[in-house]
């Protein structure tokens, strides 16, 4: 079932169109910040996050994963009022990870994306609480319910996500 | 060679990682409001927004055919209820207006600036910042349009936030409830001012307040006026629950009157003037004259009242008429208990030195502007005051300053 160890060599490696690469982030980003307005509860999404995952987990290459992340990180920095940076260093780690552990494990399975979106979303948030307390000192709340929470509503709708990413994503 | 190319994965991303770090330092170090917006911002907004744009006039087309031509139902009765309403509104209207032209002739003797909104332009909220950290929200005006940071965001309801940054045709507004906002505050009744801010849980909470006050929950808290952002006295929202906080100081928290979550249309506050309150009536009144007629006196006798040959100081009602001259029939000067206290403060509501020396010892240095004001020759009263002693003086401080 869901995690299993495989060899680089029985990993399929997928890549996207360019229209794809450009478009996917940017619908992403642009549906994160038109959706909280007409459902406030859509803010406990991160959108951008899930597609970086699924390009990540799908390329698995970790120097396109961690650039990826690092483009869509920034882009989803640039629209708030924060220092830009902080979505960026925190989904270029995202990016990374996801794409080296895409290359030990098969992530093909929607239990394997449920676990996998979890895991790197508690990452995603860690990273961002510490570099955003420690660097640019804002007031942080960390909130375990609502991390929780937020983490299982992310992988299910990552899961959502990564089956929508499996049908633009072509075989190298 | 070979490490390089081993650890190269590593490499890259310890130098993605080192630059962007980097960049968040130097932002950091530079944040001041002078800043102009980074390119990548600009880009980001212009990549972003008019898709926004796009949507959301879409969104209101069909929503505005569908409430304007089809969905009709009930119609008939909320219009009836409406002028009802507006029947019940009138009335009330004209108390209100009763009591702002004596609050008016009040600040005129105070030479009481007041702040006042007189130019907003409403704009539609189109996007967000899509983060739960960042709350702040953007809207479909810009530079183009006037709008410049720092400008007040409004809405019927109450405060919103503030314009942050404005690019050519939106803007970037700050919510009060991000963590980074502030705004000046003060209780509707206790008249206590603290700090509006939000909490990194999207709360508001007024901060400052002492915690030996008393603040009950439910009180309105307006704006101070203080942040030099937000004219004083527009509504912030009510005090839902107050705590012993940290220190020194009470938790208090606030729930918006404006609900922040469900923006749709907002008014941006582009210019406030100040001015200096004058009466609409040029009528030499002091502060005690109006005071007391807001309070219970014995109506004085109607022989003393007026003088057959003298045209009354009128003032049976607190309206702005009251300071025109006119002959009061002895019914409605023996009628009226205000017709009396007006004839009892007469001698300084008089035009000329006294009421000019009157205005200038209590009310310092309005005395000029509004003995400038209320300058008119509009009231002739007797020179002395008429049955002065036999009416009971309502307020003896006031009336026995030494002027």
């Amino acid at each position: 079932m869901a995690i299993t160890y495989t060899s680089g060599e029985q990993v399929e490696v997928y890549r996207f169109s360019i229209p794809a690469t450009t478009l996917i982030p940017l619908t992403a980003v642009f549906l994160q910040a038109w959706l909280p307005l007409r459902f406030p509860f859509f803010t406990i999404f991160d959108l951008p996050l899930l597609v970086t995952i699924g390009f990540a987990t799908a390329r698995r290459s970790p120097l396109a994963g961690l650039l990826t992340g690092s483009v869509i990180g920034i882009l989803q920095d640039a629209l708030t009022h924060h220092p830009i940076g902080l979505y960026g260093i925190s989904k270029t780690v995202v990016g990374f990870g996801a794409s080296s552990l895409g290359i030990k494990l098969d992530v093909e399975h929607a239990g394997a994306r449920f676990l996998l979106t979890i895991v790197f979303y508690a990452v995603h948030e860690v990273v961002y609480f510490m570099i955003s307390r420690g660097l640019v000192g804002l007031r942080m709340a960390w909130t375990w319910p609502h991390e929780l929470l937020s983490g299982v509503a992310n992988a299910m709708l990552g899961v959502l996500v990564f089956m929508l990413l499996d049908r633009v994503k072509q075989r190298t | 060679m070979d490490v390089l190319g081993r650890y190269r994965n590593l490499i890259v991303l310890v130098g993605v990682l080192f630059a962007q770090v980097l960049g968040l330092a130097v932002q950091v170090r530079r944040t001041t409001d002078s800043e102009p917006t980074r390119l990548i911002r600009i880009w980001a907004v212009g990549a972003v927004t008019p898709l926004e744009k796009v949507l959301v006039w879409v969104q209101t087309s069909t929503g505005g055919v569908w409430h304007n031509y089809f969905y009709l139902r009930g119609v008939r009765a909320e219009n009836r209820n409406l002028k009802q309403q507006i029947e019940r509104m009138s009335l009330e209207q004209v108390r209100m207006s009763q009591d702002a032209d004596q609050a008016r002739r009040l600040q005129a003797l105070l030479a009481f600036k007041e702040q006042f909104i007189s130019r907003t332009m409403a704009a539609q909220v189109i996007g967000s910042s899509g983060s739960e950290l960042s709350r702040s929200v953007y809207i479909d005006k810009g530079e183009s349009d006037g709008i410049k940071p720092d400008m007040a965001v409004i809405t019927a309801e109450g405060i919103v936030g503030k314009v942050l940054r404005v690019y050519r045709s939106t803007s970037q507004v700050l919510l009060i409830d991000d963590q980074t906002s502030g705004v000046g505050a003060i209780l509707d009744k206790t008249r206590l001012q603290g700090i509006l801010r939000g909490t990194p849980a999207g709360e508001v909470v007024l901060e400052k307040v002492m915690s030996d006050e008393a603040v009950p929950a439910g009180e309105m808290v307006l704006t101070s006026g203080g942040d030099g952002i937000f004219p004083k006295g527009l509504l912030v929202g009510r005090v839902t629950k107050v705590a012993p906080g940290n220190e020194l100081f009470l938790n208090i928290r606030v729930r918006p009157a404006a609900d922040l979550s469900k923006l749709e249309e907002v008014l941006v506050v582009t210019r406030i003037d100040e001015r200096q309150a004058q009466p609409d009536q040029a009528g030499a009144a002091r502060a005690v004259d109006i005071l007391a007629e807001r309070l219970p006196t014995v109506p004085s006798k109607p022989e003393n009242a007026v003088k057959a040959d003298t045209p009354a100081p009128v003032a049976p009602s607190n309206t702005s008429s009251d300071a025109k001259p006119k002959a009061v029939s002895p019914e409605a000067s023996a009628g009226g208990a205000p017709a009396a206290r007006k004839t009892a403060s007469s001698p300084s509501s008089s035009p000329g030195s006294a009421s000019a020396t009157s205005l200038g010892t209590s009310a310092g240095t309005s005395s000029g502007n509004a003995a400038t004001a209320t300058g008119t020759p509009a009231m002739k009263v007797s020179p002395k005051p008429v049955k002065a002693a036999e009416t009971p003086k309502p307020q003896p401080a006031v009336e026995d300053s030494p002027h």
